[in-house]
């Protein structure tokens, strides 16, 4: 269907309201929304906080306990709190997600979402041993 | 709860004032009565010059959506006694622009609906003396989902990428693009790839997923689109990386 | 040829770094943001933890953590100035300082990676 003549694309009294700046408050679903895509700027954080471990490690047993001595600190503590929170929401989120973009056939047949969900937390479990197996005990 | 209810309704009438306001009507409120049995006695009783529309009222032809009390619903599917004793605030469904009263201009959807290209596309058409398709119930099964839209732009109200920004498509039409690209008899994925992926068409989407909470018959346009969006996304890939399997 | 977007291939890499941070950051940033400080658990020897890092593998995996990491926080950050603050006619400013930013971080990442004794 191409713009036909009879058509008016717009009219000015065509009433139109503009979005409010904080739509996002309007609905607890927008707002969940909105918490739940800032976790991105915490994972950006730990990036930056990973990079300064491996600084700290590569220049030598000094700088190692330094970092661990900031990291004590109660500002990154709470940071690192703060951050833990929203990095776990965006785990859970993402994970529940999941199985809304990936369609798995098997056999003929649709996997059912539950599954693609909990591979997804199995795998979360699994990497998390390995990290706990790699960094704990001695 | 009382046997009668409070409506606000939203009136906009260009021709006497530049604002839309809020009008009060006092209505019977029978346990069966949704909000269009609510409108349709303020107009047949109270007031004649409302403006609204509305066709089955049974849920499927999708014209009577509106915001009532801040959700988008279809009236003839929202109950007034689900409101208790309260008032029923009843405005003109989001993000689209206000004609007159509870009136929306839909053009903007009847236009991205056509330009996903919503039909049977085949690069040969095949002749009738060859016979129907056939289709088995689990390749009907992997987009009638999709096709259950009943085009009634709820997902659009609830949408806020789309009141946002008018180049989103939008749900509605990105999922009745995947009830084709998903369908065995058609071969226009490349197609309909080409006018959806190109453009900012669907990568506005976020995933906000309100679109399939207010769905009133469960077609899901969220996981349509995410689907979509990683279908698109690997074709590209494999594009890019694989440019001669193309044709 | 209608002209290629690269929107899908953000989207893409996004989609892989909200994988990636999803499944290592909470245990990683778990023992390095909370139990180490807290002395909830020991942390690991300077030695051993450099013969950990040191290591190819290990090295390439923290590399991807943070590359991929960094391009889906500034895929999804982009987005949500756009429509959080609806700043969208500043998109070019946006995407260099969201992606550049990403692009800055990979570098710095990778000197860093190479940089382990």
């Amino acid at each position: 269907m191409n713009d036909s003549p009879m058509y008016t694309k717009d009219h000015p009294r065509w009433l139109r309201s503009r979005v409010s700046t904080y739509w996002w408050l309007e609905r607890s679903a927008y707002l969940t929304f909105i918490l739940r895509e800032l976790s991105s700027i915490f994972v950006a954080w730990f990036v930056v906080y990973l990079l300064v471990l491996v600084r700290a490690v590569s220049q030598g047993e000094g700088s190692y306990q330094q970092f661990l001595e900031w990291s004590r600190s109660p500002a990154v503590l709470f940071l690192n709190l703060v951050s833990l929170i929203f990095v776990v929401f965006h785990a859970v989120t993402w994970f529940n997600l999941a199985p809304r973009a990936m369609v798995v056939h098997l056999a003929g047949r649709r996997v059912p979402g539950v599954w693609i969900a909990a591979s997804n937390y199995i795998a979360w479990v699994l990497s998390s041993a390995v990290v706990a197996w790699l960094l704990l005990g001695e | 709860m009382g046997d009668r209810i409070k409506l606000q309704v939203a009136r906009y009438r260009p021709e006497a004032e530049s604002e839309m306001i809020f009008q009060e009507y006092e209505v019977p409120c029978p346990k069966e009565w949704v909000v269009l049995d609510g409108l349709n006695y303020i107009k047949d009783h109270l007031d004649g010059t409302l403006s609204y529309r509305w066709s089955c009222r049974m849920g499927i032809c999708g014209s009577c959506g509106m915001t009532v009390n801040g959700e988008p619903k279809l009236t003839c599917a929202t109950f007034l006694s689900d409101y208790g004793s309260g008032s029923v605030r009843v405005e003109p469904l989001r993000n689209f622009p206000v004609i007159r009263d509870l009136v929306v201009e839909i053009g903007d959807f009847m236009r991205k609906l056509t330009a996903v290209r919503p039909w049977i596309i085949r690069k040969q058409d095949k002749p009738l003396s060859e016979g129907e398709y056939r289709q088995t119930p689990q390749e009907m099964d992997s987009y009638k989902q999709f096709s259950m839209c009943i085009n009634c732009m709820l997902c659009y109200a609830a949408c806020p990428i789309y009141g946002l920004d008018s180049k989103f498509i939008g749900p509605a039409a990105i999922a009745l693009a995947q009830r084709y690209n998903l369908d065995t008899r058609d071969e226009g994925a490349r197609e309909r790839f080409g006018i959806l992926s190109e453009h900012e068409g669907i990568w506005g989407c976020t995933f906000v997923g309100e679109c399939t909470q207010v769905c009133p018959k469960h077609v899901d346009p969220a996981g349509a689109i995410q689907r979509y969006k990683l279908s698109a996304a690997l074709e590209t890939l494999r594009s890019f990386l694989m440019p001669w399997g193309e044709r | 040829m209608p002209k290629r977007s690269i929107e899908p291939l953000l989207w893409l890499v996004f989609s892989a770094g909200g994988v990636v941070a999803a499944l290592l950051i909470p245990s990683l940033l778990f023992v390095f943001g909370l139990a180490f400080p807290l002395g909830w658990l020991s942390p690991p020897s300077h030695e051993r933890l450099l013969g950990i890092l040191e290591h190819p593998l290990t090295r390439a995996v923290v590399f991807l953590l943070c590359t991929l990491s960094l391009f889906h926080w500034a895929h999804r950050f982009r987005y949500t100035l756009y429509d959080g603050l609806q700043i969208k006619h500043l998109n070019e400013l946006i995407n260099l300082l969201c992606y550049g930013g990403a692009i800055v971080g990979t570098v710095v990442a990778g000197y860093l990676l190479l940089q382990v004794p």
